[in-house]
């Protein structure tokens, strides 16, 4: 029987090591493996015995591209630990580096690393050639998202001013006008991204997937909320642990998530879109209509206009909070530590990043667990790769390769992350 | 005739991404340097791999796996020019607080199957295991400098970046020292320039992520540090951080292991 397979060795335009083999025999796939080779880097392991402080500024170097998400889950769950709550503008700042971080991480990924697939170059500087327009405004929409992270963190990769109970230092009010005019440049340039990604053509394709984010009464969610799913999931952070579970599989350098009661799940911008679709603000879910989204998208390979929609969503929260801020007298809440184990769960620009901490009365760290978005997506993106290779054995091997590469772009996933990803070898029998 | 484009490799080993990732940062001049070299492997921006050899390579990241102490020396033999950048490149990183461990151990908290993990037992820098030709420092590097030093290799000059402390950048921009103002413990005296003395700008002391400058004299500033009531165990795990496998770091963070 005739076999073949598709096979990448090294996958591009990821974050990370990771490569991809799918097998496939006669007119039946055979095996799909997303194997991740970025070495372990053992984070948990050395975490036991920092004090509590170092923690947000450790745990950012678990990723360079979404170093706010680390921070943030990091931060709630040592306050949750210490039994501290953040309101006022604290929290609302910390919602406004959040906002700056999916842009950038967004921008890059829309622009940069996944567009490209669509209009069929090998990356955006040769997309760059024949459209000059459209790169320039990405890089120009990706540094205004990190312009509110160097402003608010000092700088753009791993900021330095994020601390357990607030802020170093908060500014004064006076220092966001000049970003306030470029954010107001940065909204349209995101309309105008969902009007440009809307015009793609995407692949049928479509799963009953179990969606999995946090879901808050009163706002898109960022920091806070309950776990949720499209499947009845409806948890508080700190019970994760009884409803999800890590494997460790003999290809792979990262754990892979499921939930123990009905396997794998789905998180992401895609993920938070269609299970929080009524609190996107009235501007973010006017382009996603106009762009032919309903309130929930099950096709993965739309995500570029779910991000895009995610992004005029950013520019238009952080203009919001910009607007109503008001300098807090003390940058932090006074912090005491206490024996007690804490949960934080917040949604980086790939998912729900879930943190838990053991201390000690010292405020040392005992025991660290930290479970990345793109660890929990890998079962899903297996699960995508089979449906959609068993579909499409029709196209010719190298167009398929690519187009396999582009299902795992989809999910933007973050291998550096989830060493703690993955490899296409389409391998003939 | 024109003249051949410089051929620039950007390789990763053991790493958050997030050096290269300042490449992509430089919004306003990524394009211009697109148009200067030809970026001819470059894995996190583009599918497209062409031969080397290449001109210029940029490695971020440590060695940490036998495989990865391998594929350093093909990526020496294929670059006429070869520049570690960041902390992990030129110092080990992070993971390499595992090089004071049993890495055995850490294996076991992390992983359910260690059997199906493969590492070194240190995490080392690239200078370890071949011929470096330039290091620039810092978790994460400053973007204008990596521009600076692939201007200079580009046009066959030194790179001009500082081996001062941060101490002088804080009295160049005008920064209050939050070390005799406040009693805040800073490692900004034994730290490397770089970073545009960001930390005690906004309050809170330098810890040490571009790593020890030239000639640090690090028991003096232990010594400051002990007389503000910071005690041995503090002292240890402030070296111990993104760069505590850089030997200055390294020797007075276990001068103050009990």
């Amino acid at each position: 029987m005739k076999s073949k397979t598709i096979k990448v060795d090294y996958l591009a335009r990821v974050e990370g090591e990771g490569a991809l083999l799918v097998k496939i025999k006669g007119q039946q796939v055979t095996d799909v493996k997303l194997k991740i080779f970025e070495p372990p880097r053992f984070f948990e392991a050395f975490l036991r015995g920092r004090k509590f402080h170092e923690v947000p500024d450790i745990t950012a170097r678990i990723c360079g591209i979404c170093p706010i998400a680390y921070q943030m889950s990091a931060c709630h769950a040592i306050e949750d630990a210490f039994g501290i709550k953040i309101t006022g503008p604290i929290r609302d700042l910390r919602r406004l580096i959040y906002c700056g971080e999916w842009i950038e991480s967004h921008a890059l990924h829309v622009y940069l690393l996944h567009a490209p697939d669509f209009l069929g170059y090998e990356d955006a500087i040769r997309m760059a050639k024949d459209h000059p327009d459209d790169v320039k405004r990405g890089l120009r929409l990706k540094k205004a998202g990190n312009e509110i992270v160097r402003l608010l963190g000092g700088r753009e990769i791993h900021p330095i001013n994020v601390r357990v109970g607030g802020f170093y230092k908060v500014p004064d009010k006076k220092e966001f006008s000049a970003l306030a005019e470029e954010l107001k440049w940065a909204r349209d340039a995101a309309l105008a991204t969902v009007r440009w990604v809307a015009t793609f053509v995407f692949p049928e394709f479509d799963r009953d997937y179990e969606f999995v984010a946090l879901r808050h009464p009163d706002e898109y969610p960022f920091n806070e909320g309950r776990l949720v799913s499209n499947k009845g999931l409806d948890i508080a952070v700190r019970e994760y642990d009884q409803n999800f579970i890590e494997d460790h599989v003999s290809h792979s350098n990262s754990l892979q998530s499921r939930l123990k009661e009905r396997n794998s799940y789905f998180v992401g911008p895609q993920a938070r879109y269609s299970l929080n679709f009524d609190k996107l603000s009235p501007m973010a879910q006017e382009a996603a209509r106009s762009a032919g989204l309903g309130p929930v998208c099950r096709n993965p390979f739309q995500s570029i206009i779910v991000r895009s929609v995610e992004i005029v969503y950013a520019c238009d929260e952080a203009l919001r909070l910009i607007e109503q801020y008001q300098r807090p007298d003390q940058p932090a809440v006074n912090v005491e530590p206490r024996v007690s184990t804490g949960y934080g769960c917040t949604e980086a620009p790939r998912g729900i990043c879930y943190h838990r901490y053991r201390l000690d009365d010292r405020g040392l760290i005992v025991d660290a667990k930290i479970v990345p978005p793109t660890s929990q997506n890998l079962k899903t993106i297996e699960g995508d790769l089979w449906q959609f290779v068993q579909t499409h054995l029709l196209i010719q091997k190298d167009k398929l390769q690519w187009q396999c590469e582009q299902a795992v772009r989809n999910y933007d996933p973050c291998i550096s992350c989830a060493t703690h990803f993955l490899k296409l070898h389409i391998e003939p029998e | 005739m024109a003249l051949r484009k410089p051929k620039l490799a950007v390789w990763k080993f053991s790493s958050c991404d997030g050096c290269q990732l300042s490449l992509l940062d430089c919004e306003d001049e990524l394009l211009a340097v697109a148009d200067a070299v030809e970026i001819a492997n470059f894995p996190e921006a583009s599918r497209a791999v062409v031969k080397g050899p290449y001109d210029l390579s940029l490695v971020e990241g440590s060695i940490t796996t036998p495989h990865d102490a391998e594929r350093i020396h093909g990526i020496r033999r294929a670059s006429k020019f070869l520049v570690t950048i960041g902390a992990c490149a030129t110092a080990g990183g992070i993971q390499a607080l595992r090089n004071f461990k049993d890495v055995k151990e850490f294996i076991s908290i992390v992983y359910a199957r260690p059997d199906y993990i493969e590492t070194l037992k240190k995490s080392t820098p690239i200078t370890d295991h071949v011929f470096v030709d330039f290091e620039l420092r810092g978790c994460p590097i400053n973007k204008y400098q990596l521009v600076e030093v692939l201007s200079a290799f580009l046009n066959g000059r030194k790179p001009n970046t500082p081996p001062h402390s941060v101490c002088v950048e804080c009295k160049q921009r005008g920064t209050v020292c939050v070390m005799v103002a406040h009693g805040t413990p800073c490692l900004g005296p034994v730290t490397q320039v770089g970073c545009g003395a960001l930390c005690p700008a906004y309050m809170r002391g330098c810890y040490g992520c571009f790593g020890p400058k030239e000639t640090p004299n690090t028991a003096a500033l232990s010594a400051w540090w002990s007389g503000m009531g910071v005690s041995e165990r503090d002292l240890m795990r402030a070296y111990r951080g993104f760069n505590a496998y850089a030997e200055p770091f390294r020797k007075e963070s276990e001068a103050h292991e009990k």
